[in-house]
């Protein structure tokens, strides 16, 4: 089975580990938008959706009506219901830009799945090797370039719609993404500072910022968020503000503009910026788990390669070495680290109250701005004092 | 197969750079813009400068175009009738043109450029370091230049809409 995968061409295998990861994300950002059905009405004290499910299901004893409480089969449900819907196209909008933006969110979301790595495996020398697509040294930097083309599908919505709401939503997007993805790069700068130490090439791949947080001893161990706390928490404000997530969802604050840029969405059209958004939750959540959560290390201080000389030593069974299992278990190490983040998203939407406009705009800028810029000049004196 | 990509590219290029200048439509014309500046970040790819194909759609693609889509959506340009050139700055942009098109022709026909040095490394990678270097060594005048206009520039924008800010009060 390895020797016919190695002989493929590698286009084609390219693009089987493409669709293989798309695979995973879209129906994960499905499952998200019924988490975030149950988790709001967990919140909110009331069952949540529990009706839905497949006829012969139902005789199933215990695992049928555990299921159904689970509300799983919503899924399908909701799946099934914006397939089959009726796709209207108002009369009034653009048709090319109006079909154009749903797809154009999916696209940023997905490509940047390429440089992002998700799991990592340990060869015969013991070294630890990421699961990647592509392993580029721009990494980062990719990340954000590609993500902050997502804007348009916003602007784009918003402006095809040709109505007044939409229109309000698309430009209240286009100068919120711009605000935030400022202090968003400025406050990961730090991380970099720190991991490309004077006299090594320079980089700015996350798998290396992993390597860095899985090294020996009590400061090489440390997860970054111990290190630098407040670039996380930039960082993870900014995140909410770039995904559009309460209490930043001006371009699409229902209680105001209606819907937002996607007012005169329906049906499968819809359901797509509803997925992009939460295929953007997900990887961002993935950069911020490589980042500053330590990536595929199980616990701060303890990491892939140890966890697994551990296992070992303490089973004596040879499989657990075997790259195939070391590289499902760090997948889901890191999917774990994702679930808990999306949880964060969904405890602080259905918590926080929605923000103003100018209160958007003047955290962005007269707030984060300036903290980011404080702290990256704070860490890079103090780098340069303990590198010296 | 890298060469045609290649020139798939540059055509792609091409043509959106052309749309961009005779599109009627500002948000087309946008548009086409932000697809070229996308065609250009994909030669660069081919040339291996990675660092300058994503720090283009980092800052132009996504920021800048964005910025004009926002101007145009708040002008709200479209479905005005638009405004006929003068007869002085059509003479003055036919003018721009021809001088850099000689200055294209002139670098292509007689301009070289420096063999690439090999200590910067090439491959899958930016190769960060030499960029910083020659940004903080060999062009730090110009880049503190270009700072300084744009902060002059930004100077600018906030002296204008003061100004306006307080013709609106007092009427």
């Amino acid at each position: 089975m390895f020797n016919l995968w190695f002989n493929l061409n590698p286009i084609l295998q390219g693009v089987l580990k493409g669709l293989a990861v798309i695979a995973v994300i879209f129906p994960f950002a499905g499952a998200c938008s019924l988490a975030e059905r149950k988790v709001s009405a967990w919140m909110q004290g009331r069952p949540g959706p529990n009706r839905a499910i497949v006829p012969w299901f139902a005789y199933v004893p215990v695992l049928g009506k555990f299921l159904q409480r689970l509300g799983v089969f919503h899924l399908i449900a909701d799946g099934a219901k914006f397939l089959f819907k009726e796709e209207p196209l108002p009369g009034h909008v653009n048709k090319l830009y109006f079909i154009l933006a749903p797809a154009l969110a999916m696209m940023p979301a997905f490509t940047t799945v390429t440089v992002v790595p998700f799991g990592a495996y340990l060869d015969g020398a013991g070294r630890t090797l990421p699961l990647m697509l592509a392993n580029v040294d721009v990494g980062l930097l990719a990340v954000f370039a590609v993500s902050s083309l997502g804007v348009y599908s916003l602007i784009l919505a918003g402006w095809a719609s040709n109505s007044k709401y939409p229109f309000l939503g698309g430009v209240r997007a286009s100068a919120q993404l711009i605000s935030y993805e400022l202090s968003m790069t400025l406050s990961v700068v730090p991380v970099f500072l720190w991991i490309n130490a004077p006299g090594t090439p320079g980089t700015m791949s996350l798998a290396k910022v992993v390597a860095f947080q899985s090294l020996p001893g009590f400061w090489g161990g440390a997860w970054f968020v111990f290190l630098m706390p407040l670039s996380a928490a930039i960082f993870l404000v900014s995140l909410f503000a770039e995904t559009n997530r309460q209490p930043f969802d001006m371009p699409e604050s229902e209680a105001d503009l209606v819907g937002g840029f996607h007012t005169e969405y329906g049906a499968f059209k819809w359901s797509l910026f509803f997925v992009a958004e939460y295929s953007h939750m997900i990887v961002g959540s993935g950069v911020f788990t490589l980042l500053f959560l330590g990536g595929w290390n199980p616990l701060p201080w303890l990491s892939l390669a140890d966890f697994f000389g551990w296992l070992r030593h303490l089973t004596g069974a040879a499989f657990t070495l075997h790259p195939l299992f070391v590289g499902v278990v760090s997948i889901a190490f890191f999917l774990g680290k994702i679930v808990v983040l999306l949880f964060i998203f969904m405890w602080v939407r259905w918590t926080v109250p929605r923000f103003r406009y100018d209160q958007v705009m003047k955290l962005g800028w007269q707030k984060l701005l300036p903290l980011a810029i404080a702290n990256l000049i704070f860490y890079a004196l103090a780098i340069a004092f303990i590198e010296r | 197969m890298s060469a045609l990509l290649f020139n798939l590219f540059a055509l792609f290029t091409v043509i959106c750079a052309v749309g961009t200048v005779v599109n009627k439509n500002a948000v087309n014309a946008a548009m086409c813009f932000l697809l070229c500046l996308v065609g250009v970040a994909g030669l660069f790819v081919q040339l291996d400068a990675y660092l300058l194909a994503f720090l283009l759609l980092l800052v132009y693609a996504g920021a800048v175009v964005a910025l004009f889509l926002f101007i145009i959506m708040l002008l709200d340009v479209q479905g005005k009738q638009s405004i006929s050139f003068k007869s002085f700055s059509t003479v003055a942009a036919a003018l721009a043109a021809g001088l850099l098109l000689v200055g294209i022709c002139s670098f292509a026909t007689r301009g070289h450029l420096d063999a690439p040095n090999p200590n910067y490394g090439s491959g899958v990678g930016a190769a960060l370091k030499p960029y910083a270097y020659q940004l903080f060594t060999t062009y730090l005048l110009p880049v503190q230049v270009m700072g300084f206009l744009l902060l002059a520039a930004m100077l600018g924008v906030i002296v204008l809409s003061r100004k306006l800010d307080a013709v609106e009060g007092t009427s």
